[in-house]
């Protein structure tokens, strides 16, 4: 694996654990994780390129648009749920992330910090931004949906989503010092808060202070080696 | 059509396979001794571990791929899925279509004379079930050597036998193709079925199953069955293309012969079909078709039924199917991820309705090749020998439906 989300994500899941990878893409995560980590499980994907090039890697993978509830999968299926560079592009966002606290016991979701500074410095500049990790123009984006690291952090609070460990990465490093204006992209790993049975009855969490507060997660400085950190599929999700 | 498809496996001969083991029903009863006919197409393998079962649909037959040295023009039913070059390949897989029991293109069915009686069994054939033509394939398999299929793969009926393989023996298949399928069918396709059934009960000329005797053949009731049944395998939308409005001639027809185009279309095919096929075939094909329904020894429990499975799954169905829409098959995805098995689903997007799994469709033929490449480094047969090839035009016009209608 050579993204380093890739890398942050493999380390963050034991041997042989079951994973659900929505959209999979290529399936390039779950076969490296099925190969390094004998994971098992399934990538789901809507884009019949991205079907084949699936199964062309060896990879179970499900045709199925994300946005309808993971209907296919039962409560507590998967140990893990991913949705790789992918939250940015969904219609029902909120939706989506319930869904991943039903089937699975921990979350993990990558996505472009939309606070990265070179994005506030387009829109000081009066543009609509366009860098490494968000490369369409406005006009014809798949990413309907962006966010700030600290953004997320309030939306994991609202759908009841404990924060287990949040990092902020730019070119294939992590950023400790002010991640949210100098990191462009946001990993973080979740799981269903223990008292809230249904992650859609805690909208009272919506003012959360205390476990989730931007930054306070970010305390093991991990450095890795990596190539880029560009969106999987920006083109191609639907 | 003109020139022979260079991807063709070429000329192909039937053979027969005596069984003289009685074979005990699901029903009940048993079959004391039977014939199978079948066809093969590529070669078998050293350690026997490259043998792909292609079970066929309610009035499919053996001839799966490549064409009679007496009829060239007429190519098998599934013919542009099964050669060189083409998504099941010849060149590295050994390819078996087999008439089931039952049928009327060689295997014991009820036309086949009832060395008890010394007149064909009719109405007294036993019914049979999808688990015991699966039985019936599985002594096939026996004697032709293989011990365990690289694949097993169907559409519709022939898509439920495939899943019959892997629950009655898990451990003799190693992939299935469940295509276009359901695990059950759903009340409407019963109901279908049950009017296809009472044209033929209805006509006359059935005289309760024992036509033969009568040298009649239920002719009216087999025409109707398969106009409704065709009816209901193409989407509305590609009839409407097809045929839309067209008449055959201009004044009203108020005798009520032939006026629109769609109305010839049917007619002729029905027509056709009931020359050829056997009316106590096709109400125990559809009775096989109504009974399968593996979940409910398991209390309606499809997860759990499938559990005894480790073959891994193909799982496919087409936008426009509305015979076998995507949510029967989707029923058969849930099922299976509910017990952990090993699958790959695809929704593909066509507008030929039920027939599409028949059909020339890059996507569709582009995955099932891929999948297939799959086993075959699995088994250890390397990579293609002739690159996956496109066919000539797609099998849109009439004529392709017609060639292609054994197949449902």
């Amino acid at each position: 694996m050579q993204r380093f989300d890739f890398e942050l994500i493999g380390s963050w899941i034991p041997a042989r654990s079951r994973v659900l990878d929505l959209g999979c893409g290529d399936g390039v995560l779950l076969a490296g994780l099925a190969a390094t980590h004998g994971v098992r499980g399934y990538g789901v994907e809507i884009d019949p390129a991205n079907v084949l090039a699936s199964v062309k890697n060896g990879v179970n993978v499900i045709q199925d648009n994300l946005e309808s509830g993971l209907s296919t999968f039962q409560d507590n299926a998967f140990d893990f749920v991913i949705l790789s560079q992918t939250l940015q592009a969904m219609h029902n966002v909120e939706g989506v992330l319930n869904a991943m606290l039903r089937v699975g016991r921990e979350g993990i979701v990558t996505f472009p910090n939309f606070g990265y500074w070179r994005h506030r410095l387009d829109i000081l500049q009066g543009h609509m931004p366009v860098s490494k990790s968000l490369p369409h123009a406005w006009y014809n984006t798949p990413n309907i949906h962006l966010c700030t690291v600290k953004d997320f952090e309030d939306l994991c609070a609202k759908v009841g989503a404990e924060i287990l460990d949040e990092r902020v990465i730019h070119g294939g490093k992590q950023v400790t010092f002010l991640p949210n204006l100098r990191g462009s992209l946001g990993v973080f790993r979740f799981r269903r808060k223990e008292s809230g049975l249904y992650p859609s009855a805690s909208i009272a969490r919506r003012f959360h202070t205390s476990s989730s507060k931007p930054g306070s997660a970010i305390t093991k400085v991990q450095k890795k080696k990596v190539g880029h950190d560009m969106p999987r599929y920006a083109g191609s999700v639907a | 059509m003109g020139d022979i498809d260079p991807r063709s496996v070429g000329a192909a001969t039937p053979q027969r396979a005596g069984f003289s083991e009685p074979l005990a029903l699901k029903a009940g009863k048993t079959l004391a001794a039977y014939e199978l006919v079948y066809e093969t197409y590529g070669t078998l393998n050293a350690d026997r571990s490259n043998a792909v079962l292609v079970c066929h649909a309610l009035s499919g037959n053996h001839h799966v791929a490549g064409y009679y040295a007496d009829d060239p023009q007429k190519a098998g039913w599934w013919d542009n899925m099964i050669g060189p070059g083409k998504p099941i390949d010849t060149d590295r897989f050994f390819v078996i279509g087999v008439n089931n029991l039952g049928g009327c293109h060689g295997s014991t069915g009820p036309s086949t004379i009832d060395p008890a009686t010394g007149q064909p069994f009719g109405a007294s054939f036993p019914l049979m079930t999808v688990e015991d033509w699966v039985a019936s394939q599985a002594r096939l398999m026996d004697r032709l050597g293989i011990r365990k299929l690289a694949a097993a793969i169907g559409g519709s009926l022939g898509g439920m036998q495939a899943m019959q393989w892997t629950l009655s023996f898990p451990d003799r298949i190693r992939h299935a193709f469940v295509i276009a399928a359901a695990a059950r069918l759903s009340t409407q396709n019963i109901a279908f079925n049950d009017v296809a059934r009472q044209a033929i009960l209805t006509d006359p000329d059935f005289h309760g199953g024992h036509f033969y005797a009568h040298k009649a053949i239920p002719a009216r009731g087999l025409k109707l069955a398969r106009m409704l049944g065709h009816i209901t395998y193409l989407s509305e939308d590609l009839l409407m293309e097809k045929f839309g409005r067209e008449r055959k001639r201009l004044e009203a027809a108020l005798d009520y012969d032939v006026e629109f185009e769609v109305e010839s279309y049917l007619r002729y095919q029905g027509d056709k079909f009931a020359q050829v096929f056997d009316a106590n075939t096709y109400l125990l094909m559809t009775k096989a078709l109504d009974y399968f329904d593996p979940a409910k020894e398991a209390g309606g429990d499809l997860a759990k039924a499938l559990a005894p499975a480790s073959a891994g799954f193909f799982v496919a169905s087409f936008t426009s199917d509305w015979r076998f829409p995507p949510i029967r098959s989707r029923e058969i995805l849930k099922g299976l991820v509910g017990a952990s098995k090993s699958v790959t689903y695809a929704e593909i997007d066509a507008p030929h309705g039920h027939d599409a799994f028949l059909l020339d469709n890059r996507s569709y033929h582009e995955l099932v090749a891929a999948y297939v490449d799959n086993i075959a480094s699995e088994i250890g047969a390397g990579a293609r020998r002739t690159p996956l090839s496109r066919g000539g035009a797609e099998l849109e016009e009439m004529r392709g439906f017609a060639g292609q209608r054994e197949g449902t």
